[in-house]
């Protein structure tokens, strides 16, 4: 390290320290007390690396791609006089609306998560229903084999698909063993595998909320129901569905909104016209190295998203209030 | 009839379980292949789990992966108890909604959302104020343990929404001060709890790729990253074999957790049973 660096170093570890020491003494200052002081670390931690990242987000976006470090322009300058100067540019908006890329993107995204969800929602609703149906011994050991997958590894369960899916992977293989089919079918590489890999993965999101709560649902209902002569089909779909329609909508909702910015699963599985913006965005962002343009596909996503998760929080408050 | 909707209902628990279950039994079966191709059968053989403990790469990845999730799940734990303490016990204290919402987005919000956001964060800060520096492990923490306290909050705060207050209240107005309280009384309770939110924590950042990508710097590149990078190029039998020892930690330290947990709970239940037949209730 050279002496100009090392003095450079010095001089911004002493303006770090120099900080720390306002911050405490700032810290101090305000009452925080006890029971202020519980809300207030998690409050101040979330604000701060939730809530005021998506501020910078917006204010990048609003700036334009320059060859530099950071590789954007300002969007506040201090050239003269005591106002700062505004340069906002809504080129990359623009930018987004004018090529059909974006749009097939975010449209083709939001499809396969509402087919995902809907894939969820019918393989993972019997399976609810039979977990809370199921005697209380049985039914905890069924719960934590739900849960378990959800523990190892996302990743490499993704990444057993491709083998599973692949050319000669094994369901090809034992088809054409079994003289079903003449050649291997093209499984892997396409929407097809995208929506397997995407239900496979969120499937026990769905399962999770419908189970809670299925496993509440006051069985007397359905014996009214039966008492009176409904048939059982016919119960369920008057009693118990319209009745386990918060679990429905948390369940879809969990699995709806991480799939539309799914990454890992069209990267792995999908093929190269897998359009989804989860990938846009990182390619924009990592291999374009175009910042403004990414954050301003961040902001449009967070404004696609925007309407479910607000769904979701009112259910979530909705379930909260009855249980209360 | 019901007979019939019963062997429905079963069918899809069988079938739904083998969905869950298939792909991970094929990853552990595959790892024991002599061959390279994974699809093919060439007998079995232990020879890449040798060459996996042999991969300088692999091992300081997990030897990384492992020290952030550590920490990761000890700021998370800290941080989401109490966030989860204020969303059960603290009533609707000013700020709450907004607290909610930044208790839920993190939960469904996508990763490369966060892992785009909080990178713009540490740049910007960079910039302005000289902190972070480097961009590395301390970066992947914060990021990772913001994205973990909201689970944790969640789990603890269902947690104590299912015990009795009136305990806590009891104690307090026999006179004790708060945080003995939450020593004494609270902290057993939600106990489980903690544990639950401290190992899901633990394997949330264990298995992070997307947010861990953005945020990280150079030479810093963690478990989810290497495998990722060598997964993009293919299937490797090495891989499998990483992910069987995954998967038999992750069953050994979930069933441990699980006993312990149980017994635990049994014996708070006989000492509660015990304390009301000593006070004469039975």
């Amino acid at each position: 390290m050279s002496v100009a660096a090392r003095k450079e170093q010095a001089r911004s570890d002493g303006r770090v320290s120099a900080l720390g020491k306002a911050t405490w003494r700032a810290l101090r200052r305000l009452p925080l007390k006890g029971r202020s002081a519980v809300v207030a670390a998690p409050y101040i931690w979330l604000g701060l690396f939730f809530l005021v990242p998506f501020i910078i987000v917006l204010k990048i976006s609003l700036s334009q791609m320059i060859v530099a470090r950071p590789p954007f322009t300002p969007l506040l300058t201090w050239t003269e006089g005591w106002w700062p100067q505004v340069q906002a540019y809504l080129d990359n908006y623009v930018w987004l609306l004018q090529d059909p890329l974006y749009w097939i993107a975010y449209l083709n995204s939001v499809k396969i998560a509402l087919i995902s969800t809907l894939g969820c929602l019918l393989i993972g609703y019997p399976m609810a229903y039979g977990i809370a149906k199921a005697p209380a011994t049985a039914r905890t050991l069924l719960l934590l084999m739900v849960i378990l997958p959800f523990w190892t590894s996302f990743l490499l369960r993704v990444y057993a698909w491709i083998g599973i899916l692949k050319q000669n992977g094994l369901i090809n293989n034992v088809l054409m063993w079994l003289g079903i089919i003449p050649e291997p079918l093209a499984m892997l590489h396409n929407d097809f595998s995208v929506y397997v890999g995407i239900i496979y993965s969120y499937l026990p999101f769905m399962i999770l909320p419908l189970y809670a709560n299925l496993e509440k649902m006051d069985v007397s209902l359905l014996e009214a129901a039966a008492d009176l002569g409904c048939k059982p089909w016919k119960a369920f779909l008057s009693v118990t569905l319209p009745l386990s329609l918060p679990g429905i909508v948390a369940g879809s909702m969990l699995v709806f909104i991480p799939a539309v910015g799914e990454f890992v699963i069209p990267e792995l599985l999908g093929g190269p016209d897998t359009l989804m913006i989860g990938r846009v965005l990182w390619n924009e962002f990592f291999n374009n190295r175009d910042w403004p343009v990414a954050s301003a596909v961040t902001i449009v996503l967070i404004l696609v998203l925007v309407i479910p998760i607000v769904i979701f929080q009112r259910q979530q408050a909705k379930t909260q209030d009855v249980l209360e | 009839m019901g007979q019939r909707r019963s062997i429905f209902v079963l069918t899809c628990l069988v079938f739904g379980f083998a969905f869950l279950y298939g792909p991970i039994l094929s990853l552990i079966v595959y790892s024991f292949n002599e061959s390279k191709l994974v699809s093919v059968w060439a007998g079995f053989s232990t020879k890449w789990y040798g060459e996996l403990i042999q991969n300088e790469q692999i091992l300081s990845a997990a030897f990384l992966s492992l020290r952030i999730a550590f920490i990761t799940a000890c700021i998370a734990v800290t941080l989401g108890t109490m966030a989860g303490m204020a969303l059960a016990r603290y009533g609707r204290f000013r700020g709450r909604t907004l607290f909610t919402g930044l208790i839920t987005g993190p939960l469904v919000m996508p990763d490369v959302i966060i892992g785009i956001s909080l990178l713009l964060l540490f740049v910007t800060s960079a910039e302005w104020l000289g902190i972070p520096g480097s961009r590395g492990m301390p970066t992947i923490i914060i990021a990772h343990a913001t994205f973990c306290l909201a689970y944790v909050a969640v789990i603890v705060q269902s947690r104590l929404s299912s015990v009795d207050v009136s305990i806590e209240e009891a104690a307090l107005d026999l006179g004790a001060r708060p945080w003995k309280v939450f020593f004494t009384i609270t902290l057993p309770i939600i106990a489980p709890a903690l544990v639950a939110g401290w190992l899901l924590s633990f394997t949330l950042s264990l298995d992070d790729l997307v947010i861990a990508s953005f945020v990280s710097g150079p030479g810093s590149s963690t478990l989810p990253m290497v495998v990722f990078s060598k997964v993009r190029l293919g299937v490797s039998p090495m891989i499998n074999a990483l992910a069987t020892i995954i998967v038999a930690i992750v069953t050994v330290a979930v069933v441990i957790a699980g006993v312990l947990m149980h017994r635990a709970e049994n014996r708070r239940q006989a000492d509660i049973q015990q304390a009301l037949a000593r006070a004469g209730y039975q």
